[in-house]
């Protein structure tokens, strides 16, 4: 085979990704694009509508398209998430790269794999079916399906990425610092938490963005288990619509081209935006301690 | 010297105040090792919270669902409006859906990967924007996937297609063949990740043996490096089936559908698919009780299939990494 | 300083056993035991022991790193270890404050004590055994702190508070170290900022900080240029007023320069050890003179 012809697929090929995630961006906000340029349709959606206060009601004879009720619901979610998730993934990432013994590291490592492994539609059928029974015994909230239950299990869905993250940023804090911490005495623990988590911290952080990110951006989890209701409020056993549920929940029956539609792309524009600056960071964030820690 | 001698004074003088070795008193060394107990524990707790989680999933799903994932189940089609029979034809769609799905990502995926290693140069910008596009690319949300294969496949090159051949509506639609092209977008840099590695894993020696014998570097890629790189590359396609088989956000308005009275085999066919059926059944129902047993059943089909994939490419990484240290040996 | 070695018939190890000690026996904890002679550091000091081990052994997993090894520290002196590379040198300081005990399979036989006390028996606080024992790297490995948390970070862990106790004990080890008047202007200036034989020092003021006995030292020098080295010998010398310092070393120079005792090991072995004037000029072995004649690395 001609060898120009094998380079340019390659040259190609590569090429192919960056045109992917550029194509991503254009072709979102291409179908959201009226709302910021139509005026027929800004009449009933533009910016100044879905960030000012009102509900969200698209399908009325008055449709209403604040986002306000939605940021609500993903926030509330995504705070249980991060709140259940962070700790115990950090918590579990110092035991295993401080504490434990080689043999449960190992062990714990393929158990996150598999749990990384679960699609997410199973976990948000974990959450309908299961936990949203318990959760309801445990707190007597009225809704079975609401923002605690799907962060919970927006929870288990980010608990191997905030893992990982945490703890290879652990493992690659330099075992010099821990011996030296150890040869002035300090306990485990304590050069755990005063010598090796402020190293790693900068991993740490990132980890958590990305853990926000994959929170934030998920959508099947959310569909299932959070009841899907838009409503704002701040308790969290009331039921709750995220920005990506939205659009999983109403494109099927929106008519393309209407400002619904319009719309809809629009929350994915933003989801896109969000989430790509959080991975931005985040990238910046490794480098950054790596970079520190090959200076010592 | 002013210093040195600074420096024995000090030394000679005992220490003024109380020294640090006052602090270790035995009671303090209990209470640090009281503390020592008790982190441990509390990061031990965690870990094991985190198996408990998996546990009590898993085992709810195999609880609930051994019973109905009998062969009658796998290869019957539905019956009785949904509520009864089989998932065959969704089992049917997840196969073709990722067949196409693999067709697609695979070569793309590992061309591109052989770029960044093989013939990228670490420094140039065309290179950081390729590495910068791959890792932006693992962090898109999956519905904004889906709405990318509405928005890209199905309106603008479907109905561009439509028009260009004067069909009326073929194309541009929903159909596996934009429902397997967005998934190949989505998995794209699984399998160029899988790749790297196993690209990384081939040593420098085979190379420049190749090189040495007058190779091109393209030969060199084909016949000496691709052939050694398989394994891992092959780990990589089944990491991304596996996640092509569970993902639903990208193919809910791409082609999925939940019931369909005949099999796809156009590419512009719908599809039924076994974690759309799951999403569908758990949320629409029409007679939950009845239903239920068939839902954890195409669960535990779904979680199966999933699983097995995913042990065969960890078996498969673990057996190359344990394989590299005789990669030397030509 | 190098001296010409004149070198005399060698001896049998036989010979060697049999050798007067230089000084009396000196009293301690320990019970009669045949450790070789314990060489006094200052003839003003009546140089209790420090640290002894008896017929140690150490394992790593199934391959055995130390076979044997007899010897004994005495406080407020400079013993130095030579030896060629892999002879288990850095093992045997690494027992004296269970640095060791971090690798896995790590299995020691024999006693080691310090103060007469048993390191290895079960129940020993090795966090406060550390404290007591410390340790300077090869490679200065400042924390990534300010110099000032970098000292005060053994004293804080120990709970002393922040405040002008604090402060004090700072500029004291810094002082002790021959740091302070280098330093003083830039206390929360990051550590990693200071040139290599500025790390090390700073890492001595560290270990320094926590009132330890003994002061293990595992190659300080190694890393670090002339001036900087010849800084850290004098530094040694001063500290041996008042802390018992273990040094190893593969520069048998330097030995000679800062050490009252030197021991040589061999692929496990202690070969000998004796007062430094005398093994860099009368070695009973054979093979301590053909390895300080060069003749092998």
């Amino acid at each position: 085979m001609g060898d120009r012809v094998a380079e340019f697929a390659i040259a190609a090929s590569a090429l192919a990704t960056v045109i992917g995630i550029v194509l991503v961006f254009v072709f979102v906000l291409r179908e959201a694009l009226p709302v910021l340029t139509n005026p027929e349709v800004m009449r009933e959606a533009n910016l100044g509508k879905f960030f000012g206060p009102g509900p969200w009601q698209p399908v009325s004879d008055l449709p209403r398209y604040a986002f306000a009720p939605l940021l609500v619901g993903m926030f509330k979610a995504t705070l249980v998430a991060v709140g259940t998730a962070v700790p115990i993934a950090v918590l579990a990432a110092l035991y295993t790269s401080e504490f434990a013994p080689r043999a449960a590291r190992e062990l714990l490592k393929p158990v996150v794999e598999l749990l990384a492994g679960i699609p997410s539609v199973v976990l948000g059928f974990f959450a309908l079916i299961v936990l949203a029974s318990v959760v309801q015994g445990v707190t007597g909230s009225q809704s079975r399906l609401n923002a605690l239950n799907a962060g919970l299990a927006l929870g288990f869905a980010i608990l191997p990425v905030v893992y990982s993250v945490s703890e290879d940023a652990l493992r690659a804090v330099p075992r010099s610092y821990r011996e030296a911490a150890l040869a002035l005495g300090a306990s485990p623990w304590q050069t755990a938490f005063r010598v090796t988590l402020p190293a790693a911290w900068a991993g740490i952080f990132a980890a958590v963005m990305l853990g926000v990110g994959r929170a934030v951006g998920e959508t099947m989890i959310v569909l299932m288990a959070s009841g899907n209701a838009a409503l704002v409020s701040l308790s969290l056993t009331d039921s709750v619509r995220t920005l990506s549920a939205t659009i999983a929940a109403e494109l099927a029956e929106v008519v393309v081209g209407s400002p619904h539609y319009a719309t809809l792309f629009f929350i994915g524009t933003l989801l896109f935006a969000v989430t790509f600056v959080l991975n931005v960071l985040a990238g910046l964030m490794v480098d950054h301690m790596r970079r520190r820690l090959a200076g010592a | 010297m002013a210093i040195r001698q600074a420096a024995l004074d000090v030394l000679a003088r005992p220490a003024p105040g109380p020294s640090p070795r006052e602090f270790a008193t035995p009671r303090r060394r209990a209470a640090q090792a009281g503390w020592n107990v008790l982190w441990t524990g509390v990061t031990g707790l965690a870990t094991l919270w985190i198996v408990l989680i998996v546990v009590v999933i898993l085992g709810t799903v195999v609880l609930g669902g051994w019973r109905t994932v009998t062969p009658t189940f796998l290869f019957k089609n539905p019956e009785q409006g949904m509520t009864a029979g089989g998932i065959f034809p969704a089992i049917f769609g997840t196969c073709a859906l990722v067949f196409l799905m693999i067709i697609a990502v695979l070569p793309v995926g590992v061309l591109a990967a052989v770029y960044l290693h093989e013939y990228a140069r670490a420094s140039s910008p065309l290179t950081k924007l390729v590495r910068f596009a791959v890792n932006n690319l693992a962090g898109v949300p999956s519905i904004v996937f889906g709405l990318f294969g509405l928005g890209f496949f199905v309106q603008f090159l479907g109905r561009g297609m439509d028009r260009a051949m004067g069909l009326d509506v073929v194309f541009g639609q929903p159909a596996i063949l934009w429902a397997a092209l967005t998934l190949a977008l989505l998995n794209l840099p699984v399998v160029i990740v899988a790749t790297e590695e196993a690209l990384r894993a081939v040593p420098r020696t085979a190379r420049e043996g190749a090189l040495a014998l007058g190779a091109t570097r393209w030969q060199m890629v084909r016949h000496v490096v691709l052939p050694q790189a398989l394994p891992g590359v092959l780990t990589g396609a089944i990491l991304s089936v596996s996640r092509g088989a569970g993902e639903v956000a990208p193919i809910l308005f791409t082609g999925a559908a939940y019931y369909l009275p005949y099999l796809p085999t156009s590419p512009t066919d719908q599809f039924m698919e076994l974690g759309y059926h799951v999403y569908v059944l758990a949320t629409q129902s029409p007679d939950v009780e009845r239903t239920l047993p068939l839902l954890y059943g195409t669960v535990l089909v779904l979680l199966g299939l999933t699983f097995a994939l995913n042990f065969t490419a960890i078996f498969l990484r673990a057996k190359i990494r344990r394989g590299m240290g005789l990669g030397d040996t030509a | 300083m190098t001296e010409t070695l004149a070198m005399t018939e060698p001896t049998t190890a036989a010979t060697a056993a049999t050798a007067a000690p230089v000084a009396p026996r000196p009293a301690s904890r320990m019970t009669a035991s045949a450790l070789p002679a314990p060489v006094q550091g200052d003839p003003a000091a009546p140089g209790r022991i420090a640290l002894t081990v008896e017929k140690l052994s150490f394992f790593y997993g199934k391959s055995q790193a130390l076979f044997g090894v007899s010897l004994a520290v005495p406080e407020r002196s400079v013993t130095a270890l030579i030896g060629p590379s892999g002879c288990g040198k850095s093992t045997l300081l690494r027992t004296f404050n269970r640095m060791n005990d971090l690798i896995d399979g790590a299995r020691v036989e024999g006693v080691v004590t310090l103060d007469g006390e048993d390191l290895y028996r079960p129940g020993v606080d090795v966090v406060d055994l550390r404290r007591r024992v410390g340790m300077v790297f090869q490679r200065a490995n400042p924390f990534p702190k300010s110099i000032y948390e970098n000292v005060a970070f053994g004293p804080r862990m120990l709970g002393m508070k922040s405040g002008g106790e604090m402060d004090d004990l700072v500029e004291r080890t810094l002082r002790q170290a021959a740091l302070w008047d280098e330093v003083r202007e830039r206390l929360k200036d990051s550590a990693l900022r200071l040139s290599g034989g500025q790390q090390q020092r700073l890492c001595i003021a560290r270990s320094l900080a926590v009132d330890p006995e003994v002061l293990l030292m595992d190659e300080p020098a190694s890393a670090l240029d002339p001036t900087s080295t010849a800084k850290i010998e004098e530094l040694v010398l001063d500290l041996k007023a008042r802390y018992t310092i273990v040094v190893v070393t593969h520069n048998m120079q330097q030995a000679a320069r800062i050490s009252d005792q030197t021991a040589f090991l061999m692929q496990g072995k202690l070969v000998e050890v004796d007062a430094t004037s005398r093994i860099f000029t009368q070695p009973r072995e054979r093979l301590t003179e053909d390895y300080i004649t060069g003749r092998f690395g």
